[in-house]
């Protein structure tokens, strides 16, 4: 059984859209705090490639490529003990009150 | 910089070589559609820290020897619609490779 | 093969809230907030780390490859070991980057560059790289169809010109040097540069036609 990040060759049809389309704010800050964290020695490329691999499958074909992201740095430092997945929520604005 | 453990180089340029199968539970960075394929040495790299323990906290040594590894499409895919000549080339890691 | 510590009871984060649109939008920002608190980065460095990301752009691969159209010595360094010749044009290149391999189209064999596994891209080249280059649609379909992606590309490659996809599956990075477009005997250096398109370093197009990148 193939890993679902293992794509080559994987049957598709579908088109690829060639166009750009703007980095959010919230991309841009999961890239530069992995850049950041990186620097720092706190999370490393295939430990990030790891945890991204680790999604499961449904999930991590409909997750856009900064969500995985999001998923794997969460992931690492909690497992590295950086974090709480506690610390991180108590930090979450609810859906109605963010910006 | 300072020397590190490196497994020995087993291959050189224009030797043949087939991809082993396997199918390891971690983090592999070798893809299943190149798998039991034969192709030929392009390049040596040089010697990497191996990412599949990396990926787990491990230092990744002994370094691997690196290779740039080419196959003709039509040999990879059943249906390949171009040029059965067309190549495919990708960096493979020294203990992924026997000789073909 | 080493042993692996494989940390299954650890609950994955976001598993029942992802379909939550803005979900991640917020944890990002949790996230962040969260390090910085305890104080583990602060908010400058993550700004800082975003501006110097800004900095590179497919602007510096195509000064290097209009050095290279000009100048054969050059390109051939570059082929032979391509970071000492990017730092030959004075680019900051460390150890930490990984390697680069610089390949160039002919009209007897063409590349096109891809990450089935995941994105792996010269980024510190080129910059980010393009949201298709990422798509699952392109990491699919690239290895097994090269073609027919060109062609989404408004790319028609000759039956005699050949086909290699390059697959960057570890730590070493592929730059494309497109053919240099006709008519450009005459331009200067900085002129080419302004013809070599990213998805043309990439494989994905050829450089512009001097008439077109006038406009």
């Amino acid at each position: 059984m193939t890993k679902v990040h293992d794509r080559g060759g994987w049957p598709t049809g579908d088109p690829i859209d060639t166009s750009d389309h703007p980095m959010e704010d919230w991309e841009l800050h999961i890239d530069g705090l992995r850049a950041v964290l990186a620097q720092k020695g706190l999370l490393i490329t295939d430990q990030l490639r790891r945890a991204i691999e680790s999604i499961d499958p449904p999930r991590y074909e409909t997750m856009r490529y900064y969500e995985r992201w999001t998923a794997a740095v969460e992931l690492l430092l909690i497992e590295k003990g950086v974090v709480t997945a506690e610390e991180i929520d108590r930090h979450m604005p609810s859906a109605e009150t963010s910006a | 910089m300072p020397q590190i453990a490196t497994a020995p180089q087993r291959f050189n340029p224009g030797d043949h070589v087939r991809v082993r199968r396997e199918a390891p539970a971690g983090h592999v960075r070798t893809p299943a559609y190149i798998m039991d394929k034969t192709g030929a040495i392009l390049r040596v790299h040089g010697a990497f820290r191996n990412p599949e323990a990396i990926a787990y906290g491990g230092d990744g040594l002994p370094a691997m020897p690196l290779y740039l590894v080419r196959f003709n499409q039509g040999e990879i895919w059943d249906s390949y619609s171009g040029p059965q000549n067309d190549t495919l080339s990708m960096d493979l890691f020294d203990h992924w490779l026997e000789p073909a | 093969m080493t042993e692996h510590n494989h940390p299954h009871d650890t609950p994955h984060p976001g598993t029942a809230q992802n379909a939550e649109p803005g979900y991640y939008a917020r944890r990002v920002r949790a996230l962040e907030a969260a390090l910085v608190q305890k104080g583990v980065c602060t908010t400058s460095e993550v700004e800082r780390a975003v501006h110097e990301m800004e900095l590179r752009s497919p602007a510096d691969g195509g000064r290097v490859v209009a050095r290279a159209w000009m100048d054969p010595g050059y390109k051939a360094r570059l082929l032979a070991n391509g970071k000492p010749a990017v730092a030959e044009m004075g680019y900051d290149v460390t150890d930490d980057m990984p390697e680069l391999v610089v390949v160039e189209n002919t009209d007897q064999l063409r590349y096109l560059v891809v990450c089935t596994l995941c994105s792996c891209y010269p980024r510190w080249l080129l910059g980010r790289p393009p949201d298709w280059y990422k798509s699952l649609s392109y990491r699919s379909r690239a290895v097994v169809e090269p073609r027919s992606v060109m062609a989404e590309f408004g790319l028609e490659v000759h039956p005699d010109t050949g086909v290699e996809v390059l697959d960057s599956t570890a730590d070493v990075r592929y730059l494309v040097i497109p053919q240099r477009p006709s008519g450009t005997d005459g331009l200067s250096e900085d002129e080419l540069a302004k013809l070599v398109t990213r998805d043309s370093m990439v494989g994905a197009a050829d450089a512009l036609a001097p008439q077109l990148a006038a406009d």
